[in-house]
């Protein structure tokens, strides 16, 4: 069942068409990747989400209802991309005083923020002020406070950005033990890697229109381009390799990369090494990072948006 | 509605709990008294030792004796068989601080008295002599002229004039003028420092980027309106705990210091112009007939109407700068304009309360918090009032309406410079 269904959403700035007409739809307990260049309308988008905007057209499904930005509230966690906390306020009061913007109690916030505080070692931050902590330490503060009141939809808009990979892991650990726990995680980043190791189902805006959604691996095999590796015990002598079966991408003494020609199978190629008498070690299918997928996707087009004349 | 009250909460504690908070409201009381006790303490300073003046009285114009006046501590010593000449080398041996000699004089001309010293008598013993001689000549002359002193005092005349009002009430002026230039600085302070106030409190949150983490909790209108009543309570806090120190320090100095109060009377009797003294216990008198519960409502009404509506521009300003000082107070001079204008006039509202100027700038909403303060004292008419009062509640509103649109799409854009235009242009955009 689905959390979140977006239904043709538009907002229009003055002078960009921000966001125009998404729709797609979020899994429960599902980690969801949305992924974009700079500029893409991704921080738009996002903050249709979290009620911030209002969009100009289309509807927000939240949990079967309309989505309400005023009550709904409290079932969202967002950290934003540009995010910060009050400089000059100590740590454990700034986590109350979110814990409780979110509606907590002040017992039952101070509970959770003591829980999560033990959990990832903040105990002694308490009466320290956010002006002594460190860039991770923040990022970590504002994870607690994204999460404690345990929310349906948990958004991260580059949640990795300056933490080491110590902290980073533990997060990661959080996110998943909080998919679990049967959490939606919404995750904004140009990271592709973690995108890939993290998010279950993505999608991909680019100038404000949806260019790509499914899950990771339906992506990643929609996108290959039959590329294969294989490894050799044997090595290989120039005369082994055929024309017309495959192109040789990259040789090398014992390992080829080769792209397939699409009119044939895998079995015709292997049938046809081991009858050139080489010895194939292993024979794997490379398909395309999301990395490529994303460069691929959105090449061509300029790296930063222009502005542009908005009739509609 | 629970919301605000959390944000009202934070933003008053945060401030009020600040180290700088306390020291700025302790201390600005205390140096104020503490300036005041200075200027007391240092312009008598000199009247509270005894001087010792030896007198030689050629002219037997005060016959072996002479009249103190109330407070005076000046030691008088006659001295006889020695001239003006001769005694002017010892005095100081004697142990005199000053010489006073009284030629033979014609009591319809009196000249040649005079009071010797080595550097300047201060003004506060040379007018106590002064005083003791005026007396003493006065006398003489009455018994020439064969006036007893009941008759003097029967003759004599201490009239003040009286400035009725055509409506019937009693004038106020002087000490009118004195509450009103009060209370006009008083709004004018409090839109200044706490206007500014609420508008570092959201650069704040804006630079340190904590804005957007707070929204996805609060609308920008809560955040707003928090923020300014939070701040708006910090100031009511603040001026609250001056005027109790500064009402109890008043109350205290004398107490500490009791020559000073003492002196400070003398002080006010002793300047060459008896009308001050005169004045200036008038001026008390004149508290009592000032229409206060008219005061005290006017003060809180244009204190939080004129303050809710230069908050929320401040705080809309502060919502659209980014990071650049410099375009802050490019930005904030248009708002702080009619802040000053509404200053000027009412320096000029104090001394002239109906004229044209006055009542268009204590009418018009933009001015009328401070104009309208200067001018309460001054029995203005009703109609007046109540026109400005209501202009000034539908200008808050409508502004606090106004700025919460330009705050909303303010604080969250990074990193751009935001034109004039642009905000224009935002007050039209839907939510």
């Amino acid at each position: 069942m689905a959390l979140l269904e977006l239904h043709n959403l538009k907002k229009y700035y003055a002078t960009q068409k921000a966001v125009d007409d998404i729709s797609f739809s979020i899994e429960k307990g599902s980690i969801f990747g949305l992924l974009g260049p700079n500029g893409a309308g991704k921080t738009t988008l996002l903050r249709m989400i979290t009620g911030i905007f209002f969009p100009d057209e289309g509807k927000i499904m939240f949990d079967g209802r309309e989505f309400d930005p005023i009550n709904d509230i409290v079932n969202i966690g967002y950290m934003p991309e540009e995010r910060g906390l009050y400089k000059k306020m100590k740590i454990g009061d700034q986590a109350l005083y979110l814990a409780q913007l979110k509606g907590l109690s002040k017992s039952d916030a101070m509970a959770r923020i003591k829980e999560w505080f033990l959990k990832f070692e903040m105990q002694t931050w308490w009466n320290k002020k956010v002006e002594d902590l460190s860039k991770g330490m923040s990022q970590k503060l504002q994870f607690v406070t994204t999460v404690l009141h345990e929310p349906k939809l948990i958004i991260l808009d580059e949640p990795f950005s300056g933490l080491d990979p110590v902290n980073a892991n533990m997060i990661k650990d959080e996110i998943y033990r909080l998919a679990q726990k049967g959490a939606t995680i919404i995750f904004s980043t140009h990271r592709m890697e973690q995108v890939e190791e993290i998010c279950d189902h993505i999608v991909l805006v680019n100038k404000g229109k949806k260019i790509l959604d499914g899950s990771v691996q339906k992506v990643r095999h929609d996108f290959k381009e039959n590329l294969f590796k294989v490894q050799f015990s044997n090595k290989i002598m120039p005369e082994h390799l055929a024309i017309h079966l495959f192109h040789v991408i990259k040789p090398g003494e014992r390992e080829l990369i080769i792209r397939r020609d699409p009119e044939y199978s895998n079995n015709d190629i292997l049938q046809y090494f081991i009858n050139k008498g080489l010895a194939v070690e292993s024979f794997n299918e490379i398909l395309p990072s999301l990395n490529d997928i994303f460069i691929k996707l959105v090449e061509g087009t300029p790296s930063t948006r222009q502005f542009q004349a908005v009739t509609a | 509605m629970n919301k605000i009250s959390l944000v009202i909460q934070r933003e008053y504690l945060t401030r009020v709990k600040k180290k700088s908070f306390l020291i700025t409201t302790i201390l600005v009381p205390l140096i104020i008294i503490g300036f005041y006790a200075a200027i007391i303490a240092i312009s008598v300073s000199d009247s509270t030792d005894t001087s010792k003046i030896a007198v030689l009285d050629d002219g037997d114009l005060l016959n072996g004796k002479i009249e103190k006046s109330k407070g005076d501590n000046i030691a008088y010593s006659f001295i006889t068989n020695e001239t003006e000449e001769s005694f002017k080398a010892k005095y100081k041996k004697d142990g005199y601080n000053y010489f006073l000699y009284i030629p033979k004089i014609d009591i319809n001309q009196p000249t040649g008295i005079s009071l010797h010293s080595e550097s300047s008598v201060n003004i506060t013993t040379k007018s106590k002599v002064e005083r003791s001689i005026n007396t003493a000549i006065e006398r003489k002359r009455m018994e020439a002229a064969n006036i007893k002193p009941d008759q003097y005092k029967a003759i004599n005349a201490d009239v003040s004039i009286a400035n009725p009002l055509d409506s019937g009430k009693n004038s106020v002026t002087k000490v009118a003028t004195i509450v009103a230039f009060a209370c006009g600085i008083l709004i004018y302070m409090i839109l200044m420092i706490y206007g500014t106030m609420v508008m570092r409190g959201v650069m704040e949150e804006k630079i340190s980027r904590i804005a957007e983490v707070i929204i996805s909790s609060v609308k920008p209108f809560q955040l707003m309106l928090g923020k300014i009543i939070g701040i708006g309570l910090v100031g009511i806090t603040q001026f609250g705990i001056w005027i109790i120190l500064i009402v109890g320090l008043q109350f205290l100095l004398p107490l500490i210091f009791p020559s000073m109060a003492h002196s400070a009377t003398e002080l006010a009797q002793a300047a060459p112009q008896a009308q001050t003294a005169n004045g200036f216990t008038q001026a008390l008198e004149g508290i009592g007939s000032l229409p206060i519960g008219l005061i005290i409502f006017c003060f809180l009404f244009y204190f939080v109407g004129g303050y809710l509506m230069y908050a929320s521009l401040f705080a809309a300003i502060g919502s659209v700068i980014s990071e650049d000082q410099q375009e802050a107070q490019q930005l904030v001079f248009p708002v702080m304009m009619p802040i000053i204008f509404a200053f000027v006039i009412m320096t000029k509202a104090v001394t002239n309360p109906s004229s044209g100027l006055a009542i268009f700038g204590s009418i018009f909403p933009l001015t009328s918090p401070i104009v309208m303060m200067a001018r309460i004292c001054f029995d203005v008419p009703a109609w007046q009032l109540i026109v400005s009062m209501l202009l000034l509640v539908v200008t808050f509103i409508f502004f606090v309406w106004l700025t919460a649109k330009i705050y909303r799409t303010g604080i969250l854009l990074y990193g751009k410079k935001v034109t004039w235009r642009e905000m224009i242009k935002w007050l039209g955009r839907r939510s």
